[in-house]
């Protein structure tokens, strides 16, 4: 019986087991490229084992659901745990932070990401939200004796713990209300017995720890601080596998309760609300901004709003966008951070007019940004385009055009501050001389511009991918 | 073959165009060889179909791939073909870019490499714009069209690039990206005729049959984006700015503005051809106005390239008359006039650029007498501005003509008020192209850095030469032209002037 839980969910067995290896290696041998390895290693192995279709069940006493839902989300962890994991090496040695526990801990986020997206009961998603969260707590302040890096820290840990724990009183509150703990007796509950204003209370404060942690308006205060404060590289896995994971968890906890906010007009009003500022405040914000990273905050907070659209349409054409979205968001976002952290010398060179004259010097550097900033605006024939138009369609499909247009206007405004990074790179002179001197190329970043472009031109498997995986999303 | 010829001949630059990246920088030489032969072997396949098409025929050349581009649940495809609305614009455009390479050959002299690449990338986005038979799929082109477009006008472009550049990139994402609800919207639409999937074929959607409400918000989500591309008065402001910096405005007259009033055609009045009709005295007004308003600024401009600029303006505002007067004459006029305003007003930004790169200046006070210094070039300049006036004999006179009689008579203005007063934009056109003839080439040498300039090299007029021959062909045998879309623009003719009876009625 156990034996068969652990095959069936074996994607998490594994990563389990690989974190321990991970810990007592780095333990005893203390060999930062060791564990580096060892962690590359793990993440391949996670994405061989997670891009064939997974059987579908529940395991461990329905604690956990396995299903190619939840295969797809953890692909899109796996992979994103890889690339920022090879983008961080040259970064962590040149800012002399090059500890091995770093990569424990990136892939300790990952498995607690996993957990998020099998989730079959709510215990689980709290301990998958909080396995990742914690984690995370600890990437933001790795640089031990960094002003900044200590304030984005502690920041995020104050803000994060009170959110987990508005999350848990959700989840207090929804099982007082139902008796039940597992989602889909949630949603049998639900069905049969109708909610009652202590289940609306529970949804509400469950969402609004969802929304922490995608960062949406009002809850993104935090995001920009910790994002310039953080690692870059690690910036990279907070902006995108941990929205993708909170995504996912909410769709799930959307589908099994479904009975109730389905044409429900206030629960569409509050989140398309969100979606709407979100998107604009996100923007707007983002025009005014010098510091990269702390655009590329904003615009992830843009580009979360994007995601909600597809979850307001409340359609399976919606929420797969949303998590075909999640997966070229990441490539192009991981991508972006990439990029500046080559760039970047202990907290200098991360400015826009610091990329000045890029392009002269470094050509492929700067053709790669420039694709990644043109995916982010959403251009075609690149990836961001497609992912964008998917979430438009099923919004403008689920009778909210107005949500579509209110997107696209959106995303015209982002053009401004994507290009201008293009403009720096490309229409102006280099500010002093040899100042890209000793930045090397990284092949990883010219894998994702190419899976970048060619999804964008080639999405139809991976949208197969995504919508298959919808179809098996956890109900009641 | 004959099925994949054009997508070969679509995507043949930009995949031929990536090795560009890869080339020596001190080799530019043969960067621009290569880039010259990519395109003349486009040119090639391009003619190749111009001379297997037939215009009795619908859409050919037709390629089906990818059938499930965007998943089971939507029919969304590559489908590419040329039908005689398309036919001819597909291979003037695939004209056009060997002699831009040609004629920039020496103007471009940092970063060739990547200049070329770009030129070529946007020979594909154009060309897939005029075969794309699928909504989708032509706005994916349409747009990745700023891509190459935005870089062009922003590294190579003059002074004032940077805000040229970004002006044109917001500019035409925010008109195209509401194009695209539209284009969602319509699909939507479609899938009452497709099973209820949703669809974004464009033959399929030539049968749809809309309530005039919708018509009316569809035909407007697109022709904003189309008229701000033309550009139509009011929304022109971005096009000065854009030639006068852009090295390449011989492309964008030539044919990045003809995809816009192709489109027009092909999208506004084949899909929403009640809205079509109704808003025809509209577009009549905003033509007039534009051939009018154009006309007058480009009359007191002080630089050559921006008299081109406006007279582009009014020349376009011909070019929408002629498709919103909905007669056949007219619109097959429209239809030749893109070619033909793309050869006159493409060959003198051409040669303004040579003058500019002898001289490097823009202002016409500067120039004065040069015919004896350069007697080639004035012949040249010559016979563009005569082509350009509308000089019977030159394809100028022939595209007008048509659009002119054609609005006289249009059933749905009712009035031969558009067509007076375009007329007169005719003659104001004289009045503007001849003084920037006369203050450059004719009168006294006075300044003598003019005296010395050197005439046209061998480069130049072959270029130049080539021009002028589809110049004078068009003017003297228009026939063997129209004929191309003489069928397509009936259909469309017929549909409009059916749905204009019903919404009359």
């Amino acid at each position: 019986m156990v034996l068969q839980d652990l095959t069936l969910a074996f994607s998490i067995t594994f990563a389990t087991l690989w974190s321990v290896l991970l810990i007592v290696v780095e333990a005893t041998a203390k060999r930062a490229a060791l564990t580096y390895a060892l962690t590359s290693v793990g993440f391949l192995l996670l994405i061989t084992m997670t891009i064939f279709p997974s059987e579908q069940g529940y395991a461990f006493s329905e604690m956990l659901r396995v299903s190619p839902y939840s295969q797809f989300a953890n692909f899109v962890f796996a992979l994103s745990g890889l690339l920022v994991v090879t983008l961080s090496q040259g970064y962590l040695v040149r800012e002399r932070i090059h500890f091995g526990e770093y990569y424990v801990i990136v892939f300790i986020a990952t498995l607690g990401m996993m957990l998020m997206a099998s989730a079959g009961n709510m215990a689980v998603l709290f301990i998958g939200l909080e396995t990742m969260s914690i984690a995370l707590y600890v990437l933001a302040g790795i640089m031990r004796k960094d002003k900044l890096a200590n304030e984005a820290a502690m920041k995020y840990f104050l803000l994060g713990a009170f959110s987990s724990s508005v999350f848990l009183y959700g989840v207090a509150l929804i099982y007082g209300a139902t008796g039940e703990m597992t989602l889909f007796k949630i949603g049998i509950y639900l069905q049969e017995n109708g909610a009652s204003p202590l289940f609306w209370i529970g949804l509400a404060l469950l969402t609004m720890g969802f929304l922490f942690k995608i960062s949406a308006v009002p809850f993104h205060q935090w995001t920009p601080d910790v994002y310039e404060g953080a690692p870059t590289p690690s910036a990279a896995l907070m902006s995108t596998a941990s929205k993708a994971a909170a995504f996912v968890a909410f769709i799930t906890v959307i589908l099994n309760v479904s009975s109730q906010t389905e044409n429900n007009a206030n629960w569409q009003l509050a989140l398309s609300t969100v979606a709407v500022l979100t998107m604009v405040v996100g923007n707007l914000a983002a025009l005014a901004q010098e510091n990269l990273k702390r655009m590329l905050a904003f615009s992830s907070i843009a580009h979360a709003g994007y995601m909600l659209v597809g979850v307001v349409a409340a359609s399976d054409e919606g929420y797969g966008a949303a998590l075909y979205y999640s997966l070229v968001y990441s490539l192009m976002n991981i991508g972006a951070f990439g990029v500046i952290a080559l760039i970047e010398r202990h907290r200098e060179g991360v400015n826009a007019a610091d990329y000045a004259g890029l392009f002269k010097e470094k050509p492929a550097l700067a053709g790669v940004m420039a694709l990644f900033m043109l995916s982010l605006t959403g251009v075609p024939p690149l990836a961001g385009f497609v992912g964008k138009y998917k979430l438009f369609a099923a919004a403008v499909e689920s009778g909210m055009s107005w949500l579509a247009i209110v997107g696209v206007l959106a995303s015209a405004v982002s053009a401004y501050y994507y290009l201008r990074v293009v403009i720096f790179m490309f229409m102006r002179e280099p500010q002093t001389e040899n100042q890209f001197d000793g930045v090397a190329t990284s092949p990883t970043l010219v894998i994702i511009a190419l899976l970048v472009f060619l999804l964008g031109i080639f999405p139809t498997g991976m949208l197969r991918f995504a919508s298959e995986a919808m179809k098996f999303a956890s109900r009641f | 073959m004959g099925s994949s010829l054009l997508t070969l001949t679509i995507f043949f630059p930009f995949l031929f165009g990536i090795p560009l990246l890869f080339f020596s920088r001190e080799k530019d030489a043969l960067s621009k060889f290569y880039a010259l032969a990519i395109s003349l072997i486009v040119l090639a396949m391009s003619l190749t179909m111009l001379l297997n098409f037939d215009g009795s025929q619908g859409a050919q050349f037709q390629h089906v791939a990818l059938e499930d581009w965007l998943g089971e649940e939507v029919d969304v495809k590559y489908v590419v073909g040329l039908d005689g609305l398309s036919a001819l614009l597909f291979a003037f455009s695939a004209f056009v870019f060997p002699l831009t390479i040609l004629g920039t050959w020496t103007s471009v002299q940092r970063n060739v490499r990547e200049h070329l690449f770009f030129l070529l990338a946007l020979e594909t986005c154009v060309l897939g714009v005029f075969a794309a038979l699928d909504l989708f799929l032509y706005y994916v082109f349409w747009e990745a069209m700023l891509i190459p477009m935005y870089f062009l006008i922003g590294i190579w472009g003059g002074e004032k690039r940077v805000f040229a550049a970004t002006k044109f990139f917001v500019y035409m994402l925010s008109a195209s990206l509401i194009m695209l609800v539209g284009i969602i919207y319509v699909g939507i639409r479609g899938a009452d005729l497709n099973g209820g999937v949703f669809t974004t074929d464009y033959q399929k959607l030539t049968l749809l049959d809309l309530p005039f409400t919708i018509q009316a918000i569809l035909f407007w989500l697109f022709a904003v984006a189309f008229l701000a591309k033309a550009p139509l008065f009011p929304l022109h402001s971005w096009l000065p700015e854009v030639y006068a910096q852009s090295p390449v405005s011989a492309v964008v007259t030539g044919v990045l503005l003809k995809m816009a009033t192709y489109a027009l055609i092909r999208f506004n009045a084949g899909l929403f051809p009640q809205a079509a009709a109704h808003f025809s005295t509209l577009l009549a007004v905003l033509s007039a106005i534009s051939i009018l308003y154009g006309a007058a600024i480009a009359f007191a401009q002080k630089e050559m390239r921006l008299v081109l600029a406006y007279s582009s303006i009014s020349h376009l505002g011909f070019l929408t008359l002629g498709i919103f007067a909905f007669t056949e004459e007219a619109m097959q006029g429209a239809i030749l006039q893109m070619v033909n305003h793309g050869l006159s007003t493409g060959l003198l930004f051409l040669l303004a650029g040579f003058l500019y790169e002898r001289r490097r200046s823009d202002r016409l006070s500067d120039y004065g007498g040069l015919k004896k210094a350069m007697p080639l070039g004035a012949m040249f300049f010559m016979i563009a501005t005569l082509a350009s006036v509308g000089l019977p004999g030159l394809n100028g006179f022939v595209g007008e003509f048509l659009i002119l009689a054609g609005a006289f008579k249009s059933p749905v203005l009712h009035s031969g008020a558009f067509a007076a007063l375009s007329a007169i934009g005719v003659i104001l056109s004289v009045v503007y192209m001849l003084p920037m003839f006369q203050k450059i080439f004719l009168g006294e040498l006075k300044n003598d850095l003019n005296a010395n300039l050197k005439d046209l090299n061998l480069r130049e007029t072959i270029v130049a030469t080539a021009f002028v021959v589809v110049i004078v062909w068009i003017g003297v045998a228009p026939n063997s032209f129209l004929k191309l879309s003489e069928k397509s623009v009936a259909t469309v003719i017929e549909k409009v002037q059916q749905n204009s009876s019903l919404s009359s009625r």
